[in-house]
């Protein structure tokens, strides 16, 4: 065990460049800073580079602090692409709405250095310490257009309940060290991989720890029944920092949980599976129920998001690889529709987000063609329907709790998606078989975001028809 | 020349190459959108006549394959997999020649041609890619994909109540599908992960080198019959099709009846049965039961409908529930004619949406009391309609005879009543068309807007004539056609048969123990 940078350079590199542009932003004139964004996205570039060169070494580096491993690159480049994509969309996002203040985009660097060291975590510790970063950075942003009343309402009650579920995740942390002595993941594992459960000197704390920090890290990905903030804060929040929380940040808690589960905690398979088994239907079900009657866009695709969330635990409960290949191919494939989804979003939002009604998308499909095939895609993506990503994500998933033997779990998974489906159609069936009742006000679509949309587009489309390599690097990443 | 086995991927990728070449026209220039989507039609049709004339009658085996990995990765093996069988076969052919002409049929079409093309082609696409795949989650795949240009088709380009129609048609259809899924990644794993494979999965269930449990096979039996049973629609799950047909722009009812319901009937033949052959012999009384309801009703219902285009789409309900019948009759005979009527319901069906069409064009109303004497103003267009009616009807030396016959012969094999009941349906179905044919064509001019109607344009001619002429030939000449089929339709029964004669078997030698 050594020190060994090239671990975290990724990290080290965000960091550097997010400091960097804290000290460029005084001598920036205001009109300038939302081009300091390509600054942030540069850093993220390089993060990247730095991140695929590790593909395949496999090190503890730190002094058992963090993993070197393919699961903590896949997740990076998640998060990464990510961030990118939201930096991206929001140089225009800030212009547009005058809100030229360049720690936005060191307060995203500052996330994905969280939720990097998040999924790098090989310490309980250190999981706090990145999950913190992330959440701080976060209420932050939700609450950037401070002359909004729903903004600061979303930071606020996203920072309360936050801080609160921090809480009871650190409280975990406390309990299954006093079960085990140490908050090491190598080491915990090894403790109990030996006896069984009930010879573990404190059986009752372990379980306890790890509903604790299931209730933790729930809340961060709006699993049920912790998902109650999540509308409102994404209907608050900025809508690029509405992707964050709906993509990134939700990747980043999934993933962090998937490790402490798979790596760490197999021993307790059966509870966990228990306990995420009644997560995951009331998470599909809640998640796709409420959004079948939202007017605001913004408030569908939370609730859609959950549901996801939901989709994605049904991967986590099925305890295999497979299940967990799945949830990496998954949040990928997520990753593509709905940060192209909110994209459009954002785009159709125009000027301080003033048209995020549902029905502001009425005959969008004739005056906008390019931009309503793209959030067709995105949307057929998310009902699941085959040529997308959001198909092959299903399948894998789906397959994964199959061979678990969770029939019921993938019954109630179909109906759940099936649900789905309608709301997303919805949508569809007003861009284009809908004649516009006024009309349709000039929506600025910037080049970069245009480039952004249209990755995003033939992602979703790649993913779906030739899931292949993909999902070898899936597979490659789960092999603990 | 090429190998036989890129014969059915570039059928495959034609009209997928059409519609993007297509997508690439300017939106103006109509003309030209026309053309090149007809072009590319016919290019199909023609590309997809080698198949039959290469076809060889006694191979039980798939033809025409090409099987390569697809996804082979994190202990998935899924392929790309097509091939055709007697069955298969001519749905492929019937797709080809049918879309030629539901794309004259839209001639007329003038909002947004452009998608509109690009979607009729790539529906093309997703129908022959159902008929071909034979890899499970490729034929998912298509099964799916298909979905979203009709739910477009339907939504777009319908008419007044096409919105509720479109999402009715495509809920209904998702969740038939979305179990099917659910179905098949469980067919997969007692596969023992080894292949997504129809024929492989169906070769070993039928040599018992994998089994399942009986109340399993029950279990995906119902989870592929219900989506199968929506699609094609079987009474009681018929109630999106009325909608569906009615709001449907004409060549989208073409469609919908000419190709996609047989959709449904090609899937229980090609998995329920071979598959799920005990689960199949148990259900089927129950199924032929729901099959008799359909056809009775659909006819009662279709008598009944003050709107043409209803009336057709009310008699499909009818025919398919023959169809449904004569597979479940479990005999050469029955189901070989229920393979027959599936293309004789695409020809007589997909021409009465055509020419239904024509009149709604005209005179933009589908209501029977609208018209009357039409035959004067039409002779052509009287005569036309009056060949096609009665080859729905069954008469016979025209195709849907011998389709109506082989079934209710088969079923007669296997049981009296049923047949008999059956039977009634074929008056009921002379009493509705006739009647309607009455009301619209005899008598004398009733309304002044009928007496400007001008006859058919040669296009429209054009494109009933072939359905014509492919009623009257298989009609006289169904033997060509039926010798094609006979091994494949064979392998399906005899399947049907082995599992009889086990169960037959355990239930003598539980007699001796006794």
């Amino acid at each position: 065990m050594e020190i060994n940078y090239l671990a975290v350079l990724p990290e080290i590199i965000l960091a550097v460049v997010g400091i960097v542009l804290m000290v460029i932003i005084p001598f920036t004139r205001r009109e300038n800073q939302p081009k300091l964004g390509y600054l942030a996205l540069v850093g993220l570039v390089l993060a990247v580079i730095a991140t695929v060169l590790q593909w395949g070494r496999s090190d503890v580096a730190f002094f058992g602090m963090v993993f070197q491993d393919n699961f903590t690159q896949f997740s990076r480049i998640v998060f990464f692409l990510s961030i990118g994509t939201i930096v991206t969309a929001s140089i225009s996002y800030l212009e547009q709405d005058r809100l030229e203040r360049a720690e936005y985009f060191s307060l995203l660097l500052f996330a994905a250095v969280g939720m990097g060291l998040m999924a790098a975590s090989a310490n309980l510790i250190m999981t706090f310490l990145g999950l913190e970063i992330l959440s701080i950075a976060t209420y932050v942003l939700a609450g950037f257009r401070r002359d909004e009343m729903k903004s600061t309402e979303s930071a606020l009650k996203y920072f309360i309940l936050g801080a609160f579920s921090t809480a009871f995740l650190l409280y975990g942390v406390a309990f299954i060290y006093g079960a085990t002595g140490t908050t090491e993941y190598l080491q915990i594992a090894h403790k109990l991989a030996g006896p069984s459960l009930s010879e573990t000197p404190f059986p009752a704390f372990l379980l306890l720890g790890l509903g604790l920090l299931i209730v933790g890290f729930g809340f961060k990905a709006a699993l049920a029944p912790f998902h109650v903030w999540t509308p409102d804060v994404y209907e608050g929040a900025p809508t690029p920092i509405t992707a964050h929380l709906a993509v990134a940040s939700k990747a980043a808690a999934l993933l962090a949980l998937l490790r402490i589960l798979y790596q760490v905690l197999p021993g307790l398979i059966g509870d966990w599976q228990n306990l995420l088994w009644v997560s995951a239907v009331l998470t599909m079900l809640i998640g796709n129920i409420a959004a079948l009657t939202q007017t605001n866009i913004k408030r569908m695709l939370a609730y859609s998001s959950i549901a996801h969330a939901g989709y994605l635990l049904v991967g986590l409960v099925a305890g295999s690889a497979k299940g967990a290949q799945g949830v990496m191919f998954y949040l990928l494939a997520y990753a593509f529709m709905n940060l192209g989804a909110l994209i459009v979003v954002q785009l159709v939002g125009r000027r301080n987000e003033k048209t995020v009604a549902i029905a502001d998308y009425t005959g969008l499909g004739y005056r906008y063609p390019g931009l309503s095939l793209a959030l067709s895609i995105f949307l057929v993506s998310l009902a699941g329907i085959p040529l997308t990503a959001g198909f092959s994500g299903k399948l894998f998933l789906f397959s994964a709790a199959m061979e678990s033997g969770m029939y019921w779990l993938v019954g109630i998974s179909v109906v759940a998606s099936v649900i789905g489906i309608y709301y997303y159609l919805r949508v569809l069936v007003l861009m284009y078989m809908r004649q516009p009742e006024t009309e349709i006000e000039a929506i600025p679509l910037p080049m970069a975001v245009r480039v952004v949309l249209v990755i995003m587009a033939l992602g979703t489309l790649y993913m779906g028809i030739l899931p292949q390599t993909v999902l070898n690097l899936a597979s490659e990443a789960v092999r603990f | 020349m090429l190998a036989p086995e890129y014969l059915l991927t570039i059928l495959l990728i034609i009209p997928t190459l059409g519609a993007a070449v297509v997508l690439l026209l300017p939106r103006n220039s109509l003309g030209a959108i026309r053309a090149t989507t007809l072009v590319f039609s016919l290019v199909a049709f023609f590309w997809s006549l080698p198949l039959v004339t290469g076809f060889d009658s006694a191979a039980s085996a798939m033809q025409f394959v090409q099987n390569v990995p697809w996804i082979r990765a994190g202990g998935f093996r899924i392929a790309y997999h097509v091939g055709i069988d007697g069955i298969s076969l001519f749905l492929v052919l019937l797709t080809t020649v049918l879309m030629p002409l539901a794309i004259l049929g839209s001639w007329k079409v003038q909002k947004n041609l452009k998608p509109y093309m690009a979607l009729m082609l790539l529906l093309e696409a997703g129908m022959l890619g159902v008929f071909v795949a034979l890899d499970l989650v490729l034929f998912y795949f298509f099964w799916e994909a298909m979905l979203i240009p009709m739910y477009f088709l339907i939504g777009v380009w319908g008419g007044g109540r096409r919105i509720y129609a479109a999402v009715k048609f495509f809920i209904y259809t998702a969740f038939g599908s979305f179990l099917m899924l659910a179905a098949l990644i469980a067919l997969y794993f007692i596969n023992h992960g080894d292949s997504f494979d129809i024929v492989q999965i169906t070769d070993r269930l039928a040599s018992g080198q994998i089994t399942m449990p009986f109340h399993t096979e029950m279990l995906l039996f119902g989870a592929f019959f219900l989506a199968f049973a929506i699609k094609v629609p079987l009474f009681p799950f018929h109630t999106w099709l009325p909608d569906a047909h009615v709001e449907a722009p004409t060549a989208g009812s073409v469609v919908l009846a000419g190709i996609l319901l047989k959709m449904g009937t090609y899937g229980m033949l090609r998995f329920c049965l071979p598959m799920f052959p005990g689960a199949s012999i148990k259900l089927a009384p129950y199924i032929s039961v729901l099959a008799i309801i359909g056809i009775i009703y659909g006819a009662l219902v279709a008598m009944v409908q003050p709107d043409v285009k209803k009336l057709v789409a009310y008699s499909s309900v009818s025919h398919l529930g023959f169809v449904v019948l004569g597979i479940f009759a479990f005999n050469l005979t029955s189901i070989e004619g229920a393979t027959y009527q599936m293309l004789n319901h695409g020809v007589s069906t997909g021409a009465l949406f055509l020419l239904v069409g024509m009149i709604y064009d005209r005179r933009h109303t589908r209501l029977i009391e609208d018209f009357g004497g039409i035959a004067h103003r039409m002779p052509i267009y009287a005569a036309m309609f009056l060949v096609i009616a009665l080859s729905s009807i069954g008469l016979p030396g025209l195709n849907g005879f011998v389709g109506e016959f082989l079934i209710l012969q088969g079923t007669f094999l296997s049981s009296h009543t049923r047949a008999a009941f059956a039977a009634v349906a074929v008056i009921l179905a002379a009493v509705y068309m006739l009647w309607m044919y009455q009301r619209v064509f005899m008598g004398k001019v009733g309304r002044d807007e009928n007496k400007s109607l001008l006859d058919l344009r040669m296009r429209e001619v054009l494109t009933i004539l072939p359905l014509i002429v492919l009623a009257i030939w298989m009609g006289v000449s169904s033997g060509t056609f039926l010798r094609k089929m006979d091994t494949s339709v064979q392998k399906v029964v005899d399947r049907i048969e082995q599992v009889k004669d086990m169960q037959i078997m355990s239930v003598e030698n539980r007699a001796n123990q006794n």
